[in-house]
């Protein structure tokens, strides 16, 4: 008996030879004992000194060990506090009440030594280990405390991350649950610093914190580098290539990616793994599905990611539409899916275009079973750009060092124009210049046509009047595309000027290329609308710009932007 | 004599436990079946003789008096169900055995307080 630890034991029993006897068997095992006489000094015993085991007579005077071991049970609550009824009922009737009166065990008489010691260390590891149990249970409830409020902290961090973006622009209109982020869903909406839009869906693997983390990387790649007016498929190289590094295998991020630009009435679309999105035509008819056409990002390695986007063209009034993968399968009270389907049909029995978000909503709310936290859903529609105010960017220097009389020349060469876009780099010298920081805007949009108009037209030598119709637009695309893996001689030169005119100062661009050439006059001269999709932008650079001209055959654009004194 | 009537190896196994307290709990024994007998004696119902039957048939048992033990037995399985047939003659049974074992166990008694 030597492994039992000692427990404190009361006996209630009548017979007094009988009492004392037990008394004295239990003391010689090592226990402390209490005694009583009857069912209600032993409830008040119990009270009074809380033993972890009792034995009970089942006939008592006063109260009956019956009642006693009731009122003892609902005093132990929570805890285990074994009762062995001491008995000589030998019918099951009897037996039975005791059971059922919370008893949990017998000792019959006349009273054995062994079996009393076997079944006082059997009661007591039963007892050990409904404490255990409490006790873990108190651990794990606070533990879930303390991860509810890791998460209440993760995602107040994040909300300053993703908090830097645009989805509060008059022409997008979205749902997210306050609690996606820790379901792996993402969305993120920026400008670019000519005025396009930037916009991801994502969906992390997973569950949780490990879900969630992910996502602050990805959000400050994402707004980083579409401030500095990075396109779609540096970001998305660099997006790739972050998470491919930081996530453990197993772990990776699916996303559909958009650059709007409601400029040039264009978007560019790169879906991996995320369910179809739609462009859905102000004229009416069948929507297109925007389907994932690459593995989500964090996956491949950089040397096999792929970030050919897809383009088409866009028209005032169209709109793109966006879902998470909760969309489609949210469930019933019957386990059916939504399904794609039923999305279909509520495109086709939309009847004001205005009501579209509404009408998936309202489809979704009446359908669903269960509410879940995963459903993300995200509108953009397009407009002119003047609807559209980008914020100004707020700079953080002094404005006393403003670098005022310099120059500066670049020549890229065709191993560089494959892999490099030189255009965020120069933004950001220029941006060292206060008086340009006002039509900074402007700046961009026009070296990014003069750029492309060097890149696309000239050393490519791709026509731009394939870009009539949709389909022009994609066989353009995918000519820009293979060309320029192929690309094997030319150049693009760039020379920055920057001097001071009368009080405040002035810079000149100039950009050549190595290509064929165009007809100037002719492209000047054609019609607005078709300028706008197959011309060079020419207009618009002119807008744009103090004074543009074209030499050398349409090889050589200048372009001059100037500002006054500064206040 | 003995041996019929209360089992001795019980009786050693209760003077192993009981130590010092051996002598004690022969005289509470005894104090004690003499009030179960006189509840027995007093009693108005079948209910009273049942349960005063029980307790001495339980005590008894423990101290090793068998015989005495099982008379108890069976008077509280007669009480169950009517008609009652021969009670009083068990219960007379049962007097004379408690006579019998009284003697036996003061004489045990003695027997400890002197040896």
């Amino acid at each position: 008996m030597a492994d039992q630890q000692p427990l404190t034991v009361l006996i209630a029993e009548d017979g007094a030879a009988d009492r004392l006897l037990l008394a004295s068997i239990v003391r010689k095992q090592g226990h402390l004992v209490l005694t009583a006489e009857n069912g209600e000094q032993a409830v008040a015993l119990f009270v009074e000194q809380r033993p972890q085991l009792v034995l009970l007579d089942a006939l008592m005077p006063v109260m009956d060990g019956f009642e006693a071991a009731r009122q003892i049970k609902a005093l132990a609550g929570e805890a285990l506090v074994p009762i062995i009824f001491l008995t000589s009922l030998t019918e099951d009737e009897g037996l039975v009440r005791c059971l059922e009166a919370g008893g949990d065990d017998f000792l019959a008489k006349p009273y054995s030594q062994v079996i009393l010691a076997a079944k006082i260390k059997a009661m007591d590891r039963l007892r050990r280990l409904q404490v255990t149990i409490l006790q873990q249970r108190d651990e794990l409830a606070r533990h879930h405390t303390h991860l509810l409020n890791e998460q209440r902290v993760a995602k107040a961090v994040f909300d300053q991350v993703a908090h830097a973006g645009c989805l509060s622009a008059p022409n997008i209109r979205y749902l997210q649950s306050p609690y996606a982020l820790f379901n792996g869903d993402l969305l993120l909406a920026a400008f670019t610093p000519t005025g396009d839009m930037h916009v991801l869906v994502g969906d992390f693997t997973g569950h949780g914190l490990p879900a969630a983390v992910g996502a602050m990387p990805l959000a400050e790649v994402f707004y980083g580098m579409t401030a500095k007016g990075y396109g779609l498929a540096e970001t998305l190289r660099e997006m790739n290539a972050k998470l491919k590094r930081i996530l453990p295998v197993g772990m990776f991020c699916c996303a559909v990616l958009l650059n709007l630009s409601f400029e040039r009435r264009v978007v560019e679309i790169w879906n991996g793994g995320m369910p179809d999105g739609y462009l859905l035509p102000q004229a009416g008819g069948e929507p297109l599905p925007l389907v994932s056409r690459h593995l989500p990002l964090g996956v491949l390695a950089p040397e096999q990611f792929d970030e050919q986007t897809e383009v088409l063209p866009l028209v005032l009034g169209d709109r793109l539409l966006l879902l998470s993968d909760g969309v489609v399968e949210t469930s019933d009270e019957n386990d059916q899916l939504f399904g794609v389907e039923r999305l279909k049909q509520v495109f086709a029995a939309n009847r004001q275009p205005q009501q579209l978000f509404e009408d998936v909503l309202q489809a979704l709310e009446g359908f669903r079973g269960q509410s879940r936290d995963d459903v993300s859903l995200l509108e953009i529609t397009v407009v002119a750009p003047q609807v559209l105010a980008p914020a100004p960017i707020v700079y953080s220097d002094s404005g006393q060092s403003s670098p005022l009389d310099w120059s500066l020349s670049f020549e890229f060469r065709a191993q560089t124009l494959k892999r490099f876009n030189p255009l965020p780099y120069l933004m950001q010298v220029l941006q060292e210049v206060h008086g340009l920081r006002g039509q900074s805007g402007a700046l961009h949009s026009v070296l990014n046509e003069l750029y492309s108009n060097a890149l696309e037209h000239g050393v490519l030598g791709l026509d731009s009047s394939l870009k009539r119709d949709a389909q022009g637009f994609a066989a353009y695309y995918q000519a820009r595309n293979q060309r320029l893996q192929a690309l094997q001689d030319g150049f693009i030169r760039l020379h920055l000027h920057v001097e001071p005119l009368g009080g405040g100062g002035r810079l000149i661009i100039e950009v050549e290329d190595s290509g064929k050439g165009f007809d100037v006059g002719k492209v000047l001269q054609s019609p607005a609308r078709e300028q706008r999709l197959c011309g060079r932008g020419l207009s618009l650079i002119r807008q744009l710009s103090r004074h543009a001209e074209w030499a050398d055959d349409g090889r050589r654009a200048r372009v001059e932007f100037a500002w006054e004194a500064l206040a | 004599m003995f041996d019929n009537h209360i089992d001795r190896k019980v009786l050693s196994e209760l003077q192993d436990v009981m130590e010092g307290e051996y002598l004690n709990l022969l005289v509470v024994f005894l104090d004690d079946a003499q009030r179960r007998l006189d509840q027995l004696h007093a009693a108005h119902d079948t209910e009273e003789l049942r349960m005063a039957a029980h307790s001495l048939k339980g005590s008894s048992g423990n101290m090793g008096a068998q015989v005495l033990a099982d008379l108890c037995r069976q008077l509280e399985e007669r009480l169950k169900q009517p008609p009652l047939l021969a009670i009083e003659d068990l219960i007379n049974q049962i007097y004379r055995e408690h006579a019998t074992v009284r003697q036996l166990f003061l004489a045990e008694c003695q027997r400890i307080s002197v040896g």
